[in-house]
């Protein structure tokens, strides 16, 4: 019976152990804080085929040790991934602890919005929440060493494997840069027009104005006996 | 006897360290900031590391925000006010909690959109074991020095980026200013025109004031 207890304890201090370097650690990275019903939005503008990998992790605040809690069972956060047109790419309930991933299908502006979905709103209480944001994109997505052991490529060929990715980022930001510069010059050769026939537009209502005027009030001043 | 707890405990440290931290990095963020908001990013940094806060601003009145940069006491490090772009380097003095915010708080009206990123340390070496005993190879030292090569270029494309949303945002902006203005100057045009006239017609129509005076 000891025994068991004892073996118990053990792995419970494992745990917390674990939970400890798993707070400890962190996601090496920026954080932020947010109120319980703020939603934060990101931008990323990526061309596409882009992987987008993003990690976060939530601390909340505890009052009464006034430290943020390494972790809040029960404390989920909504992550919501909105494309160039506006569609919904991803929407999906996450933990107080999450990884979410998508591809970009169209070049352009992705939004990412977090807002926490807390299933108790007692513990929030006013209080804030520490939000550990990470996000990678492209080939910053690629875990090498993860690469290296699945292939079993050598140091040299895993080199060149990194440098072969970057490239391909590279070419896919510009054939993007290409249909952005496209779209500009779409707009500035919308704007040319406009302005050119608009002025013509204007030019003619005034002229036309101008000669209705004058004929409207001689033949009113006539009509008066004044001319 | 295998005990599963240690197993699944194990096999979870595994996954924390393949998920894993990572010495120093790069955070590349593009976030919206409303009028009248503030919006801080913390960072825990440790001494005697060299980080650099780049930010710029995309979309918004006259592409300009507040920075401020502390260190963990409090003292300001780094302070500029509407600023449309800067890059800011310093080394870390002690550990701690680093925070730095900006601030879009002089403008009534205009959101903004405002993209940082902030470098801290260097990159994490490719592989785990880089405390290597012998020397590159030709070979490696001519990959590291194209993936520092090609880390530039893609820096550089990404500042090329952000100027030119910037200046096709200030493109379309002026598209659709145009349009409206236009409408409203034509329609304003015709308005005062047809107006003068009746406003004229109306002197002369005045029945109670006459230009004939009665003579005795």
């Amino acid at each position: 019976m000891a025994g068991v207890w004892a073996r118990r304890l053990r792995a419970a201090m494992w745990h917390r152990a674990l939970l400890l370097a798993l707070a400890g650690f962190g996601f090496q990275g920026l954080y932020f804080h947010i109120g319980e019903t703020e939603k934060r939005c990101f931008i990323e503008e990526i061309p596409d085929e882009t992987m987008v990998i993003g990690n976060y992790r939530t601390q909340l605040w505890d009052k009464q040790t006034e430290t943020f809690l390494p972790s809040t069972p029960g404390l989920g956060m909504h992550v919501e991934v909105k494309d160039p047109d506006g569609k919904v790419v991803l929407s999906r309930q996450y933990g107080s602890e999450g990884r979410f991933t998508f591809t970009s299908h169209t070049p352009g502006d992705h939004q990412i919005c977090l807002h926490s979905n807390s299933t108790r709103m007692t513990i929030f209480a006013g209080g804030k929440l520490r939000v550990h944001l990470d996000i990678q994109v492209g080939e910053h997505t690629n875990n090498y060493p993860e690469i290296a052991a699945k292939d079993k490529l050598t140091e040299l060929q895993l080199r060149a494997r990194q440098l072969l990715d970057q490239v391909e980022q590279i070419q896919k930001e510009q054939n993007y840069q290409r249909y952005r510069e496209e779209r500009f010059r779409m707009t500035s050769e919308s704007t040319n027009q406009r302005v050119l026939w608009w002025s013509i537009a204007q030019t003619v209502i005034l002229i036309l104005t101008g000669i209705w005027q004058m004929r409207h009030l001689k033949s009113f001043f006539e009509a008066k006996k004044l001319v | 006897m295998p005990r599963p707890g240690s197993a699944w405990a194990a096999a979870l440290l595994l996954l924390v360290l393949a998920l894993g931290p990572r010495p120093g990095g790069c955070s590349e963020i593009t976030f919206e900031l409303p009028d009248n908001a503030k919006q801080c990013f913390y960072e825990d940094i440790t001494q005697g590391t060299k980080c650099t806060l780049e930010f710029q601003v995309i979309t918004g009145g006259h592409y300009d925000v507040d920075c401020r940069l502390e260190d963990p006491d409090g003292v300001v490090l780094y302070k500029e006010m509407k600023k449309q772009y800067d890059s800011f380097t310093f080394t870390a003095s002690r550990n701690g909690t680093y925070k730095f915010c900006f601030s879009n708080e002089f403008s009534t009206f205009t959101h903004k959109t405002v993209y940082f990123d902030f470098q801290v340390g260097e990159d994490p070496p490719l592989f785990p074991s880089e405390n290597r005993v012998s020397a590159l190879t030709q070979m490696e030292s001519a990959c590291v020095s194209i993936h520092e090569a090609l880390k530039s270029v893609i820096d550089y494309q990404t500042h090329f980026r952000l100027r030119e949303a910037q200046g096709r945002s200030r493109a379309e902006d002026l598209n659709t200013r145009v349009a409206y203005w236009s409408i409203g100057e034509a329609i304003i045009l015709l308005v005062v025109s047809i107006g003068q006239v009746f406003l004229l017609k109306s002197f002369f129509s005045d029945k109670r004031t006459t230009t004939t005076r009665v003579g005795s």
